[in-house]
């Protein structure tokens, strides 16, 4: 590791120490937040007991799902409009300012189209997500050197060759950034959804249990979010790293 | 007909080469010609000329990349109509890719054309070996300096034993003494593969030492308006800039080069 990784560990250990602290010494009342080996101790319990087990499949399902139709559509989408400048040059500034859009707000629309089902859901985590896949594909295409498409010209390679060979590595690191953050993206939009249209999935359960004062449920849980979320993003991040580092020229 | 495997038979030939661009503003812009040149099989032929003569231009029609706007370009008595086969370019930016290790890199068009493994194994360990990247045949571009990326580039073309050779640039981002030694290299690997050679540089030092015979453009559109014979003995190295003969051939190429550039600058020559 690093030594900024070591340095970033001893903050977030010291954090969670004073957080201990603060909890056992009173400073902070059980009914607001309960201490950090309180949420383990509590987390353990619920994954052994399989009491969730239903709902944590549910919101991985969704969270894949998400994930994979916000990859495929959003780098098919981004091809399109990389080959379509015209069209690029018009749709650009509205992708830049989509964020500042809440996406939310059109939950009631998809109730209405799909149901109080995961298909809401899921679709809702896309819309969140599939910009962030379309923007990594326009800079990863726009990224890949002129000079690498004229190697495949002298190559002599078919254009489908040359895009599944030349293009497609080439703008891997940037496609894979895309990856990232849709992920990121469609594991917050499906646990917020979860939380106002869904009848199951880890975001419902820590409505439930915030509803019905369960405390130590709903810290269990809200620290196996934070504990699913860093583990994955983890492992994008180390792959991430490594290809980016390819970058360096 | 002039049969081609004669030494001096004409390889490439180029006659009343033009290219023209359209611009966004409905202007035209004549890039180059109309030029005219006969390559000599195994000859090594440099071309200099003022920024933006088009150079690189002239290099992509011959290549096949580009359509000239007017002339004719013939490649072993074959006129070029898309990239022919038997031509190998290495460009002046990186080219490398950064996804394949050294070997994969030089490997990666003999395996696209189809040839059997052991021989593919062959030719990369040669072409490996000849260019001394043997130590890093398992490196990736992102762990070396830029002259063994260019290198690499090199090898990959070499690999392919094309029979005519188009430099770009190859050593334009590279120091002063790397490039005499890739120039050392380049000699050496232009006397082994007896492959013709057309190098595009800034560096008339650089011309002058590796060339049978060095061309010199004018100012956009560019066209030839000298073309200097240097006379050097096939085997030679990057030694003969210590010949009294060659601060001859600089400074007439400089010569020609100056009033070219001073047009460039808006300037006029004394």
């Amino acid at each position: 590791m690093t030594r900024e990784g070591w340095i970033r560990l001893l903050v977030v250990a010291l954090f969670i120490a004073a957080l201990e602290a603060a909890c056992r010494g009173g400073l902070i009342p059980r009914t607001v937040l309960i201490a950090p080996s309180a949420m383990a101790d509590s987390l353990w319990h619920l994954l052994r007991s399989g009491e969730y087990a239903a709902d944590i499949i549910s919101t991985l399902r969704n969270v894949v799902a998400a994930s994979v139709l916000s990859v495929v559509l959003g780098f098919a989408l981004g091809v399109g409009l990389h080959a379509l400048p015209r069209l690029r040059r018009a749709v650009e500034p509205l992708l830049a300012s989509y964020y500042a859009i809440p996406t939310f707000m059109f939950y009631p629309v998809f109730i209405v189209v799909f149901g109080v089902s995961p298909r809401a859901i899921i679709a809702i985590a896309v819309l969140l997500s599939i910009v962030a896949m379309i923007a990594g594909t326009l800079t990863g295409l726009d990224r890949i050197p002129p000079v690498l498409r004229k190697t495949a010209q002298i190559l002599r390679m078919s254009a489908p060759t040359r895009a599944l060979l030349i293009d497609l590595p080439a703008a891997a690191p940037h496609l894979f950034t895309g990856i990232k953050l849709a992920f990121a993206y469609a594991f917050i939009g499906v646990i917020a959804s979860e939380f106002i249209l869904s009848g199951s999935g880890i975001g419902y359960a820590i409505a439930y249990a915030y509803n019905n004062f369960e405390n130590r449920k709903m810290y269990g849980l809200m620290l196996l979010v934070i504990v699913l979320a860093t583990a994955a993003n983890t492992v994008l991040d180390l792959i991430d790293r490594r290809l980016q580092a390819r970058l360096q020229r | 007909m002039t049969d081609p495997s004669r030494p001096d038979a004409v390889h490439a030939r180029l006659r009343g080469v033009t290219r023209s661009f359209d611009l966004a503003s409905g202007t035209k812009l004549d890039a180059l010609g109309p030029v005219d040149l006969d390559l000599h099989r195994g000859e090594f032929f440099a071309v200099v000329g003022p920024s933006g003569c088009g150079k690189s231009t002239l290099l992509d029609c011959l290549a096949g990349l580009a359509r000239p706007t007017q002339g004719d370009i013939s490649f072993e008595g074959r006129p070029v109509d898309g990239v022919p086969e038997g031509i190998g370019v290495v460009f002046q930016e990186d080219a490398s890719f950064a996804w394949l290790s050294v070997r994969d890199n030089v490997a990666f068009g003999l395996r696209r054309a189809g040839v059997d493994a052991a021989e593919i194994a062959r030719r990369v360990d040669y072409a490996i070996g000849f260019m001394g990247l043997r130590e890093f045949a398992h490196a990736h571009p992102a762990q070396l300096s830029g002259g063994m990326r260019q290198r690499v580039c090199i090898a990959r073309t070499l690999v392919l034993q094309p029979r005519l050779i188009l430099l770009d640039e190859p050593f334009g981002a590279l120091d002063q003494q790397t490039r005499l030694l890739m120039g050392d290299e380049l000699l050496r690997l232009w006397r082994e593969t007896k492959a013709t050679v057309l190098l595009i540089t800034h560096a008339l030092d650089e011309a002058a030492m590796l060339s049978d015979r060095v061309g010199v453009m004018s100012a956009r559109p560019g066209t030839f308006i000298d073309i200097v014979e240097t006379q050097w003995a096939r085997e030679r190295d990057s030694r003969v800039v210590s010949d009294p003969r060659f601060g001859g051939i600089t400074a007439r190429l400089w010569e020609k080069l100056r009033a070219e550039s001073l047009k460039i600058m808006g300037a006029s020559a004394p």
